[in-house]
């Protein structure tokens, strides 16, 4: 079933004036639920815009945004109940901490749907359980942890409104990496307990392949492609000429291609070109 | 919204406008607005208007963006038009008189229109100096005007400082504003509802937030400062001079001459106006 | 060629404060480092966030003073009040956040205004703000107000206010840690000109290896001490140990690592790409062979 899709949605800036300009082109779109997709582009790509669509941040110039099978912009619908069913995670989102605590800030967005006290306790605890926030840090100020901690709470504070898709951009921006994998490895935990259908924009692709099945590539305001993570890969010289990065580990085996050994189009993890080499050579010793 | 505001911004330029030295299109900005508040007529207004055009062509700013500064005024120059429009008390008969307390006169008109003019006349012509002048030859323009002050230990260059990282800063900070209320809608916050109270409550999220960040900004560029060996203003120079040349005391006679003949305008025709305005 | 920065045996601590604001006890940040950087070297300073780099790279160009111990820029002693600007003049350095440290409005302005705190005659702050601006290819902006500036070319700007001053080394605390990889990749070519082209000494302080492997010399610190000190290629076939302190190794080193895991017997120092594909060539065709 599709949680999301979205039906030839344009958005332009400043529309009508002399400085309008085109962020997201007629795009059309399904994501499944519980799919874990990765998001990448390059900045000014559209996919900042497109995201913020979603949750009804953003309302498109053209073209209609489905979420659940509903359309967000008809009349009966809350837009604040969409926000809470798409939960967005800004690019540095510790930058929203405010409250006093910890335990407060992350039931912010729980009080605002109007839950109860119980129901927000629990939820404030689980969040910050899933994000892996320790007790005692719930009592101290926002304002005193570290960056990868606060990163941390931010994030719970999104997720203890238990939306049904969760939307990360960049959740690991900045980091180091100690906090990238603090971050990214509680967000795929997350996703493997509670099958949460994610997005993630990030411009690691190092970071969207260890985590995505699929992979959303943007490009000019337009997808360029939303396929399976191997089946974008096959596509890795468009990608290169489209100006994104590949792995590294791509890379060598790029090089070594174009030196005459082809050990497949579909390298993008240390483990799996570990695999193929080793493969390779066992053959090599059969013959 | 907030980005839509065009007071206060800079359109380069190479005009004989953009070219003058902003010391004197400060102070003729001053006389531009005592002018403005000379011209008793609509003789005299009409030749400010008329003049302050002749600029505007010379200085190639588009009109479009004249009429954009506008907008943020209307209600302003709309309550100035409703108080004058019912507050005048002329000499004959009301044009419209309900039941005595709601009294319109021609003069009430007269005068609306008049003062609705002067405010507009007034924003677009002092917005000639901020779209002709970057904000820095401003800056220093308002520094080196004010220098005599240094002299009673008034502090005008830090003065001119705090100026300048203002304006550098606010479009920054206005597009953080923009992510921060993003970030908290998101959060299910409803900044637009509700009543004053309410909002005002509603917006601590937003500006707590933009306040840490304000204080880290400003940490963090006191120390940049530092390591380009700031030390304020003593033993300073600046890569652009100020010169003030023929052209600029040119302007300055120009505009003296023309001051001239409003005042002669308001002194022998004092009474193709109205003399009735709301103090 | 001499040492441009020596620092000596340096300890710097922060105070820990309770709520009433009495010192109760001290985190020492820095524990007794010495470090040299030689004239003209590219070196990459490593570490997780908390091991004390930036408080390391504060120490060069007097921002910081050492609790005990000594930091020397060119001979003169950070301690030394009256040679505080000469020292900053000779060691230029470039933060985080692109936006925080731009003071102007106007791009060219924001270049000048070192050189203008420094007391410069006009005419001469003209030349070389327009040379730092070619410099790092952003002449042809120097009329834009810096909002309208990408990450990578706001941090370019930044760098143009400081390389007018004309320093002899530029200390640069995690300058790409909040760019794009567009702007990274800006940024990394930027240092690589100042280092080869005009033999500027660059200390990168930086979390991604990726970018320390690029550079003459890499340090990894660690909880205030240093660690490692070597170049790259010996630093990052150290996986475990790198590991160990919370850093990553590059997929390169990775994959030899692995490989040397399962039984093969590979080198483990093959940073780069095309060395790194070189001998997975020869490897594999040699077992063709066989």
């Amino acid at each position: 079933m599709s949680v999301i899709e979205l039906k030839n949605v344009t958005y332009k800036y400043s529309a009508g004036t002399p400085f309008e300009a085109v962020a997201v082109n007629n795009v059309s779109l399904t994501v499944e639920k519980g799919e874990f997709c990765g998001i990448i582009g390059h900045t000014g790509s559209g996919k900042s815009t497109l995201i913020q669509h979603l949750n009804g941040l953003v309302k498109p110039t053209f073209g209609e945004v489905y979420i659940d099978g509903e359309n967000i912009w008809s009349k009966d619908v809350d837009i604040r109940e969409v926000r809470f069913k798409a939960g967005l995670v800004f690019q540095y989102s510790e930058h929203q901490l405010f409250e006093e605590t910890v335990y407060k800030d992350i039931s912010y967005g729980p009080k605002n749907m109007g839950l109860s006290e119980e129901e927000i306790d629990t939820r404030v605890r689980a969040a910050a359980e899933s994000m892996g926030i320790s007790e005692e840090l719930l009592e101290r100020s926002p304002f005193d942890l570290s960056g990868g901690q606060k990163r941390r709470v931010a994030l719970a504070g999104i997720i203890a409104m238990e939306p049904e898709i969760l939307i990360l951009d960049e959740p690991a921006a900045g980091l180091d990496p100690i906090g990238r994998e603090s971050v990214l490895s509680r967000i795929s935990e997350y996703h493997k307990k509670y099958g949460t259908t994610i997005l993630l924009v990030s411009h690691s692709m190092e970071d969207i392949v260890r985590f995505a099945e699929k992979v959303l590539v943007m490009n000019k305001g337009e997808v360029f492609c939303h396929s399976p993570t191997d089946e974008v890969f096959a596509r890795q010289d468009e990608i290169i000429k489209i100006g994104l990065d590949v792995p590294q580990i791509t890379r060598v085996i790029m090089k070594l291609r174009q030196k005459g050994i082809d050990l497949g189009s579909d390298i993008y993890t240390v483990e799996r070109a570990k695999e193929r080499i080793l493969e390779y050579m066992a053959k090599g010793r059969i013959c | 919204m907030l980005k839509d505001i065009t007071i206060g911004q800079f359109f380069p330029g190479n005009s004989l406008i953009h070219r003058l030295d902003s010391r004197f299109k400060i102070i003729m900005d001053i006389a531009y607005v005592v002018m403005l508040f000379t011209a008793s007529n609509y003789l005299g207004l009409i030749a400010v208007g008329l003049f302050m055009i002749l600029l505007y062509i010379m200085s190639g700013v588009g009109l479009r963006l004249v009429l954009k500064s506008l907008r943020p005024i209307m209600p302003l120059i709309a309550i100035t038009c409703i108080l004058n429009l019912f507050f005048i008390r002329g000499s004959g008969e009301p044009l419209l008189n309900i039941g005595g307390v709601i009294m319109i006169y021609p003069e009430g008109i007269t005068t609306s229109i008049f003062m609705a003019v002067r405010i507009m006349f007034l924003i677009i012509g002092m917005s000639l100096l901020t779209y002709t002048t970057s904000p820095i030859e401003l800056t220093d323009a308002i520094e080196r005007l004010l220098s005599p002050l240094k002299k009673l230990h008034f502090p005008v260059h830090e003065l001119a400082m705090m100026m300048t990282i203002a304006l550098r800063f606010i479009p920054t900070l206005i597009e953080e504003t923009d992510k921060i209320m993003s970030a908290q809608k998101a959060r299910g916050a409803n900044l637009d509802t509700g009543g004053l109270i309410k909002k005002a409550k509603a917006l601590i999220p937003v500006m707590i937030p933009l306040f840490v960040s304000a204080f880290k900004r400003a940490n963090e560029l006191a120390l940049a400062m530092e390591c380009r060996c700031y030390r304020g203003g003593e033993g300073r120079t600046r890569m652009k001079q100020l010169h003030s040349g023929l052209k600029d005391y040119i302007a300055l006679a120009v505009m003296a001459v023309f001051f001239a003949e409003l005042i002669l305008l308001n002194i022998y025709i004092p009474y193709l106006g109205i003399p009735y305005m709301v103090p | 060629m001499g040492d441009i920065i020596k620092a000596e045996n340096i300890i710097f601590e922060y105070p820990v404060l309770d709520e009433d604001g009495n010192e109760v006890s001290r985190t020492r940040v820095l524990d007794d480092v010495s470090l040299c950087v030689p004239e003209g070297q590219f070196l990459a300073v490593l570490g997780h966030n908390g091991s004390g780099k930036s408080t390391l790279a504060k120490h060069f160009n007097g921002i910081l003073l050492p609790m005990s111990g000594s930091v020397t820029v060119d001979g003169m002693d950070t301690k030394d009040e009256s040679r505080i600007y000469d020292i900053r003049q000779t060691v230029g350095m470039v933060f985080q956040n692109p936006d925080n440290q731009i003071v102007a409005t106007i791009v060219e302005e924001d270049a000048a205004f070192a050189l203008e705190n420094l007391g410069v005659e006009p005419k001469e702050i003209r030349r070389r703000v327009d040379e730092a601006l070619k410099t790092v290819d952003m002449y042809e902006y120097r009329e834009h107000s810096p909002h309208q500036l990408s990450g990578g070319q706001k941090q370019r700007v930044a760098i143009a206010g400081i390389i007018a001053m004309r320093p002899r080394c530029i200390v640069m605390d995690e300058p790409t840690a909040m760019l794009d990889p567009k702007g990274r990749k800006e940024i990394m070519k930027t240092i690589k000109l100042l280092n080869r082209e005009h033999g500027i000494t660059v200390v990168l302080i930086t979390h991604y290896m990726e970018e320390a492997a690029q550079a003459d010399r890499v340090v990894v610190i660690d909880k205030g001490k240093i660690l490692l000190d070597d170049v790259p290629k010996k630093i990052f076939s150290q996986v475990e140990l790198l590991r160990s302190v919370g850093l990553d190794v590059p997929q390169t080193i990775e994959l030899m690592y692995e490989l040397k895991k399962s039984g093969l017997d590979v080198p483990d120092d093959l940073l780069y790409e095309e060395e790194c594909a070189e001998y997975l060539f020869d490897m594999l065709t040699a077992g063709d062979k066989k």
